[in-house]
C-alpha cells in the first residue's frame, strides 16, 4: 500500500477492483465501513462477480475478467477529455509535460522496438528526449505533439466508453455512472482510494492493470494524499515480508536488484542502479545505492566482504533468466533442476496446471517439505482416486516432511499491507517434533558449511565465509536476525561535518538508512528496514495508538518501512509551496524552514519548496511516471490484451494484429503455448478465488472453518444453468485442456452473462482451498485447470482468466 | 446459566415471585445487527463455537453459502444469503445473521411447561437452563422465530443464550467481540436506538428510502435489533417475520387452555364433592360382595 489500512477511514469514495477485500480482508474492511459510516464515503465495486464486497457498496457493476486495462483506460480517456483532472498535481509532479524521443512509436498494439521470435522489445525508443544541459526537455504548456499528456490523450482516445462496454461487458450506463463519482476525486479536497490485490496481479497483464490504475489516481491528484492512492492488500500474512526482504529469485533485500550475467563489472552493476537526476535539482535516491549495498553485502559477509574484493560482488550469483517458480517447474519437468526445497509452500495445490507440476516433482531425485501441515504437495506421489489419480510405484522421488512450527509458536515480526513491521510473541509451543524454519536451515548450513570447510567445493567462499554470529548457531534467535537485518555500526562513525564527534559508537544500532555509508562501516541487512531495531531498541514491539491528529497516523504504533512513514510520497499532499491541499487531512507541510506534521515526511527534512525539489524522490525525474520508460516488459503505456485463453478470436483494440491479440512479451513455454484451450471446445470464461471463510489450503485442515465451508463449490450464473440443465447444489464437471474438477454447481443471480463483441460469454467461478487431504469435505485442485502463464513483468501465473467447459455430471 | 448478577425476572411453568429488588437500573441490554455492514464473513458463527465449545459436523454444499444449512443444538447462529433483484434491476445480496432475538414477550417461555427450563433476566436475555429442559419441544413451537433446536443427543433445547455468561461480568457477546466490520454492536437497548437512528439516516442518504430498525412490536420489541435496508420488507432477509406473534397454540395452552384445563379439573373435583354431599358415599351391599367373591374364585 502507498497508504495504510486505517487511512481508508479518510477517503471519500473507494473503488475495489482487482479485488475482493471484504471477502479476503475482512478485517481491514472495517476502515472501508468506517469511511462509509463516518465520513460519507461511497463504495464502488466492478467486479466479475457480485461479491461480498459487492454487497456492500454503492455501486456495482460487473466485468469481464482479464479486461480491466480497457474500463481504466476509457477513464483515463474521459478524465482527460472532460479535464476533469488535478491540474496544479499533474503538471508539477508527474511527467505530462516531459518529450518523448522521435523514434518511440505505437502501431496495431505493438511498440517501436518488438521483436516476434523473441517475444520482446528493444527498448532504446521508450525514454525521454534529453537536452543540451542532459536534463529531459519539457513542455509546461502541454501543446508539444510529443509530450506525454499528448501521447498519452492520444494513446488512449481509442478507449471509449462504447469499447468498454463492447469488450469489458458492462452496461454503457453503469461505466458512465462510476466514471462520474470517480472524477468528482479530481477537486483537491476530495479523495479516493484504490483497493486492488490478486484481482488484478493474476493476470499475463497484471502489472499494467496496476499501473493503469496509478495513472488514475495520478490524474486525479490521489496520490500521497490522506485517503487516496494505489492500495496493494496482501494476502498472506508476511507475504510483504516476503517481497521487502527478497525472496523473489531475481530480487536483493530492499528492492535492490542481482546482477544478471551480463554485469561482471561492479562499478557498472551500481551505476545502471544509481542514477543522476534527469531534472535540476531533484534528489533521486537512489543514488544511495552503494550505500545500501555495501552494508547489506557487510551484514552477509562481515570482514570477507572488503573494499578490495568489491564487497565481495563475486559471491553473488549473476542471472542469465529469471528464476522464478513458473521457470522453476518448467526446468524440473526437463529433468534440469532435480533437487527441491519447499518451505512454507503448497505448490501441487497453488501453482498452474496441477499435471504438469506432478509431472516436474515426478522428476525430482528429492523434495524436502517443510510446512506445519501434511500438504497435497508433500502426497504428490500418493493415489487419492480421482483427486490425485497417480501411480506411485512409478514414481521414485524421494520426500522428506520436516514439520515446523506455525506463526503462532514462535517470536517475530510480521509485515502487512501496511507496510508495518510488527512484532509478536509465541503464543504456544509447538506440537510433537516440530522445529523453527530458522533452525531447520540453520541445520542444513551447518552441514553445508562442515562439508565445504573439510572437502572444498567449487567456489566455497559464499558458503564458508557467511556470517554465523549468532548465540546459539543451531538455533538463530529471531531477535538477533531483525537486529541484523536492521543494522548495525561496525565501526565508530564520524560524524561527516565534525570528524572529531562521534555519531555512533561501534556495534550500536542504527536509527535509520540515512546512517548507512558505502565505506563498510555500517552493515545492514535489509536497508529499508533500517532503524526498526535501532539505538533504542525494537520499534516493531510498540503499541501505542495515540492518534494525536485523529487521521489514523499512529507513528507510535509498530514500525513502518521506510522510516516509520505512513503514506508514501506525502510531499504531494501539498501544492508546490508547500501548502497542505486538503487542510482538514494535512499529512506533512513545510513552515518555511521545516516539513512536519502528522507522517514522517517522504522528502528531504529542510527543503525549500521554492527549490523545485519534486514529491517522487526515488525517480530520477523527481516527478511520478504515465510513461514508464523502460520499466515495463510490454511497454510504456498499459494496453489492453486479452489473456492467453480469450473467448474472442481478435484484440478488439487491435483487429488486424494477430501478435498484439495476448501480451506480446509475455514469456510461454512451448508445450504450456500447446496446453492452451480455444473457445470452440471451451465456450466459458473462468477465474477462481479465495473465500473468506477459508485461508488457502491451510484451513481445509480446521474443523470451524470446515464447518463454516464444508463443500467444494462452483459458482455459475443463472442463465448458464438454466442452458444446460444444471439444478442448484447438483454436480457438475469443470474442464479445461488441461484437465477436470468436479463440484457442487452454486447457481446464482450474482453472476451474469455479459455480451462481448455481440457475443454472448458466461463466467464460472472457480474458489480454490479443496484438496485430497484435511478434514474439509476431499475435493479437487482448482489449478489442475488453470494456464501455465504468467505476467511479463512478475512471472505472477495467469490464474484469474482462462477457458473451461461446464459439464452436467 | 444462572448467575447471580443475573436476576430472573420470569421463569417458566412457575407462579412463585421472583426476586424483585434488585434490577438493570442501567437499562436493559440489546445486540444491533446491522445488516448494511455485514459482509456475511461468518467470523460470529465462528466464535459464537469457540465460546460455547460448540463443534457441529462438518456438512455439505447445498447451492447456498448457508453454512451449516441450519441452525441446530451446537449452530446458535448462522448467516443467511438472500439474492434479491430490486425494482430498479440492481441485485442485492441480503445477508442476515440468524439466532435467537430475545424477545421481551418471550414465546418459548411462555409455552414451556417445565419448571425454570427457561428464564428472562432483568436485562432482557431470554435464557434456557437445559438441565431443567424435559426435550418437550414445546417452546419450537413458542418461537415465532423457529430458533430453538432440540438436541439428537441429550434431547434438550439449545439456542443463543446472547453470552449471558459473559454480559454478567461485564463483556460483550463473543459475537460482538469478533465482529470486524462493526455490524454488530452492543449497549444498552436505549444507545441501540440511538445508534440504530444514525444508521438508518445515513442508509436514506444512499437511497434506502425505506430503511428501518427492526424491533418488532408483536412480541414486545427484542434485545436483538436489525437495522434492515428494506425494514418494509423484512420477509426479503431470508423470511424475517414481518410482524412475529407467539404462536395462537401458546396462546391457547397458555391462555384459553391453561384455565379451561384448570376449571376441568375444579369441575371434577366439585362433581365428585357435590355427588359426595348430594348422594352420600357410594356403598357396596352382601349382594356386591357375594359377587366379588365368585369372580375371584374363577380364577386360576
Amino acid at each position: 500500500m502507498t497508504n495504510h489500512w486505517v487511512d481508508i477511514k479518510n477517503a471519500d469514495l473507494i473503488l475495489i477492483m482487482g479485488g475482493n477485500a471484504a471477502e479476503a480482508h475482512p478485517c481491514g474492511f472495517k476502515w472501508v465501513t468506517e469511511a462509509k459510516a463516518h465520513n460519507k464515503a461511497r463504495l464502488i465495486v466492478v467486479d466479475p462477480r457480485f461479491t461480498r464486497s459487492a454487497s456492500v457498496a454503492d455501486v456495482y457493476a460487473p466485468i469481464r475478467t482479464g479486461t480491466d486495462i480497457v474500463f481504466l483506460g476509457g477513464l483515463i480517456n474521459y478524465l482527460l477529455a472532460n479535464d476533469t483532472i488535478q491540474h496544479e498535481y499533474v503538471v508539477n509532479y508527474t511527467d505530462l509535460s516531459f518529450i518523448v524521443k522521435d523514434a518511440f512509436a505505437f502501431a496495431d498494439g505493438l511498440y517501436s522496438g518488438y521483436d516476434a521470435a523473441k517475444r520482446s522489445y528493444d527498448k532504446s525508443s521508450w525514454d525521454y528526449a534529453l537536452g543540451e544541459d542532459g536534463y529531459v526537455r519539457t513542455d509546461p504548456t502541454l501543446t508539444d505533439p510529443r509530450c506525454v499528456y499528448n501521447l498519452l490523450k492520444q494513446h488512449y482516445a481509442r478507449y471509449t466508453p462504447e469499447m468498454v462496454e463492447r469488450v469489458c461487458g458492462t452496461p454503457k450506463d453503469k461505466v458512465l455512472q462510476i466514471w462520474d463519482m470517480i472524477a468528482s476525486t479530481a477537486t483537491p479536497t476530495r479523495a479516493m482510494t484504490i483497493m486492488y490485490a490478486l484481482g488484478w496481479t493474476q493476470h499475463s497483464i497484471g502489472s499494467q492493470m496496476i499501473r493503469t490504475g496509478a495513472m488514475v489516481q495520478l490524474l486525479l491528484g490521489n496520490i500521497g494524499v490522506a485517503g487516496g492512492g494505489m492500495n496493494a492488500l496482501r494476502g498472506h500474512s508476511n507475504i510483504q515480508g516476503l517481497t521487502d526482504l527478497g525472496l523473489m529469485s531475481n530480487l536483493l533485500p530492499g528492492y535492490m536488484t542481482l546482477p544478471n550475467e551480463k554485469e561482471q563489472d561492479f562499478e557498472a552493476y551500481i551505476a545502471a542502479r544509481a542514477p543522476k537526476p534527469l531534472r535540476p535539482n531533484q534528489l533521486s535516491y537512489w543514488q544511495n545505492y552503494r550505500k545500501f549495498f555495501v552494508s547489506f553485502m557487510k551484514a552477509w559477509w562481515g570482514d570477507a566482504a572488503t573494499a578490495d574484493n568489491r564487497w565481495a560482488f563475486d559471491y553473488l550469483p549473476k542471472l542469465d533468466k529469471p528464476y522464478d517458480m513458473l521457470q522453476a517447474y518448467e526446468l524440473m519437468r526437463q529433468g534440469k533442476m532435480n533437487g527441491y526445497l519447499c518451505q512454507g509452500f503448497n505448490p501441487l495445490a497453488a501453482a498452474p496446471n496441477k499435471a504438469k507440476l506432478t509431472e516436474a516433482f515426478s522428476r525430482l531425485k528429492y523434495l524436502v517439505i517443510m510446512d506445519p501441515l501434511a500438504t497435497e504437495t508433500s502426497e504428490f506421489w500418493k493415489n487419492h482416486g480421482a483427486l490425485n489419480d497417480v501411480d506411485a510405484s512409478a514414481i521414485q522421488t524421494e520426500v522428506f516432511r520436516l514439520p515446523t512450527t506455525c506463526f503462532a509458536e514462535e517470536n517475530g515480526s510480521l509485515t502487512n499491507s501496511s507496510r508495518w513491521l510488527q512484532w509478536h510473541w509465541k503464543g504456544a509451543e509447538p506440537p510433537g517434533e516440530a522445529r523453527s524454519d530458522l533452525e531447520i536451515m540453520a541445520g542444513l548450513f551447518l552441514r553445508l558449511r562442515a562439508l565445504y570447510r573439510k572437502d572444498g567445493g567449487a567456489f566455497a567462499d559464499p558458503i564458508v565465509n557467511l556470517t554465523w554470529k549468532y548465540a546459539q548457531p543451531h538455533s538463530p534467535a529471531p531477535e538477533e536476525l531483525a537486529r541484523e537485518y536492521s543494522g548495525g555500526a561496525l565501526k565508530d562513525l564520524a560524524d561527516p561535518k565534525d570528524p572529531t564527534k562521534v555519531t555512533r559508537k561501534a556495534g550500536e544500532q542504527l536509527a535509520g538508512f540515512a546512517e548507512l555509508r558505502d565505506d563498510g562501516s555500517t552493515a545492514s541487512g535489509c536497508w529499508i528496514f533500517c532503524g526498526a531495531w535501532g539505538p533504542t531498541g525494537n520499534l516493531m514491539a510498540r503499541r501505542d495508538n495515540a492518534d494525536p491528529t485523529g487521521i489514523g497516523q499512529t507513528l507510535n504504533w509498530a514500525w513502518a518501512w521506510p522510516a516509520n512513514r505512513r503514506v508514501l510520497y506525502n510531499r504531494a499532499s501539498c501544492d508546490p509551496s508547500g501548502k497542505p491541499f486538503n487542510p482538514q487531512r494535512a499529512l506533512v507541510a513545510w513552515n518555511g524552514s521545516a516539513w512536519g506534521g502528522a507522517d514522517v515526511p517522504d522528502f528531504v527534512a529542510g527543503e525549500n519548496p521554492a527549490g523545485g525539489m519534486g514529491p517522487f524522490i526515488m525517480n530520477p525525474e523527481g516527478v511520478a511516471r504515465f510513461f514508464a520508460r523502460a520499466g515495463m516488459a510490454e511497454g510504456p503505456f498499459p494496453e489492453h490484451y486479452e489473456p492467453f485463453e480469450t473467448p474472442l478470436a481478435a484484440n478488439p483494440l487491435n483487429p488486424g494484429q494477430a501478435q498484439a491479440l495476448n501480451n506480446p512479451a509475455a514469456r510461454v513455454f512451448a508445450d504450456d503455448l500447446a496446453a492452451f484451450g480455444k473457445a470452440d471446445q471451451f465456450p466459458h470464461v473462468a477465474t477462481t478465488y479465495r473465500l473468506t471463510e477459508h485461508f488457502h489450503y491451510w484451513t481445509k485442515h480446521v474443523r470451524l472453518n470446515a464447518i463454516v465451508q464444508p463443500e467444494q463449490f462452483v459458482e455459475i450464473g443463472a442463465a448458464l444453468a438454466d442452458a444446460l440443465g444444471i439444478g442448484n447444489g447438483s454436480r457438475v464437471r469443470v474442464v479445461s485442456n488441461r484437465g477436470h474438477i468436479e463440484a457442487v454447481a452454486m447457481v446464482t443471480k450474482r453472476i451474469k452473462p455479459l455480451t462481448i463483441e455481440g457475443k454472448v460469454v458466461h463466467t464460472v467461478g472457480i474458489p480454490i482451498h479443496w484438496g485430497f487431504l484435511g478434514v474439509a469435505k476431499p475435493g479437487f485442485l482448482a489449478n489442475t485447470l488453470t494456464p501455465f502463464v504468467g505476467d511479463a513483468n512478475t512471472q505472477t501465473p495467469e490464474f484469474k482468466s482462462f477457458l473451461v467447459r461446464v459439464e452436467k455430471v | 446459566m444462572a448467575l447471580q448478577s443475573l436476576d430472573i425476572v420470569r421463569r417458566s411453568a412457575t407462579t412463585l415471585p421472583e426476586p424483585q429488588v434488585r434490577g438493570a437500573h442501567t437499562g436493559q441490554v440489546a445486540k444491533l445487527i446491522d445488516v448494511s455492514k455485514c459482509i456475511g464473513c461468518k467470523a460470529c458463527q465462528v466464535a459464537c463455537m469457540e465460546w460455547n465449545d460448540l463443534r457441529d459436523e462438518v456438512g455439505s454444499c447445498t447451492g447456498h453459502y448457508d453454512n451449516p444449512a441450519d441452525l441446530s443444538a451446537h449452530s446458535w447462529t448462522l448467516m443467511r444469503f438472500a439474492e434479491y433483484e430490486n425494482p430498479k434491476g440492481d441485485l442485492e445480496w441480503l445477508i442476515r445473521k440468524d439466532g435467537c432475538m430475545h424477545c421481551a414477550d418471550p414465546g418459548c417461555l411462555k409455552a414451556c411447561p417445565s419448571p425454570g427450563a427457561i428464564v428472562q433476566y432483568a436485562n432482557g436475555i431470554v435464557d434456557f437452563h437445559e438441565e431443567n429442559c424435559i426435550g418437550c419441544g414445546y417452546c419450537v413451537t413458542g418461537c415465532p422465530f423457529d430458533v430453538p433446536r432440540i438436541s439428537k443427543q441429550d434431547k434438550k433445547a439449545y439456542k443463543c443464550t446472547l453470552c449471558s455468561d459473559r454480559v454478567a461480568v461485564g463483556l460483550e457477546p463473543a459475537c460482538v467481540k469478533t465482529c470486524p466490520t462493526g455490524a454488530i454492536v452492543f449497549g444498552t437497548k436505549e444507545d441501540m436506538h440511538q445508534h440504530a437512528a444514525e444508521r438508518i439516516e445515513d442508509l436514506k442518504s444512499r437511497g434506502f428510502e425505506q430503511a428501518g430498525l427492526y424491533d418488532p412490536a408483536g412480541v414486545g420489541g427484542t434485545h436483538v435489533m436489525y437495522v434492515l435496508h428494506h425494514a418494509d420488507q423484512p420477509q426479503l432477509y431470508s423470511g424475517l417475520p414481518e410482524q412475529p406473534r407467539i404462536s395462537a397454540m401458546v396462546g391457547l395452552w397458555k391462555g384459553m387452555a391453561k384455565p379451561l384445563g384448570l376449571l376441568a379439573i375444579l369441575a371434577t373435583a366439585a362433581a365428585g364433592f357435590l355427588h359426595y354431599i348430594g348422594i352420600g358415599p357410594n356403598e357396596t351391599d352382601e349382594h356386591d360382595e357375594e359377587a366379588a367373591r365368585r369372580e375371584l374364585e374363577k380364577t386360576p
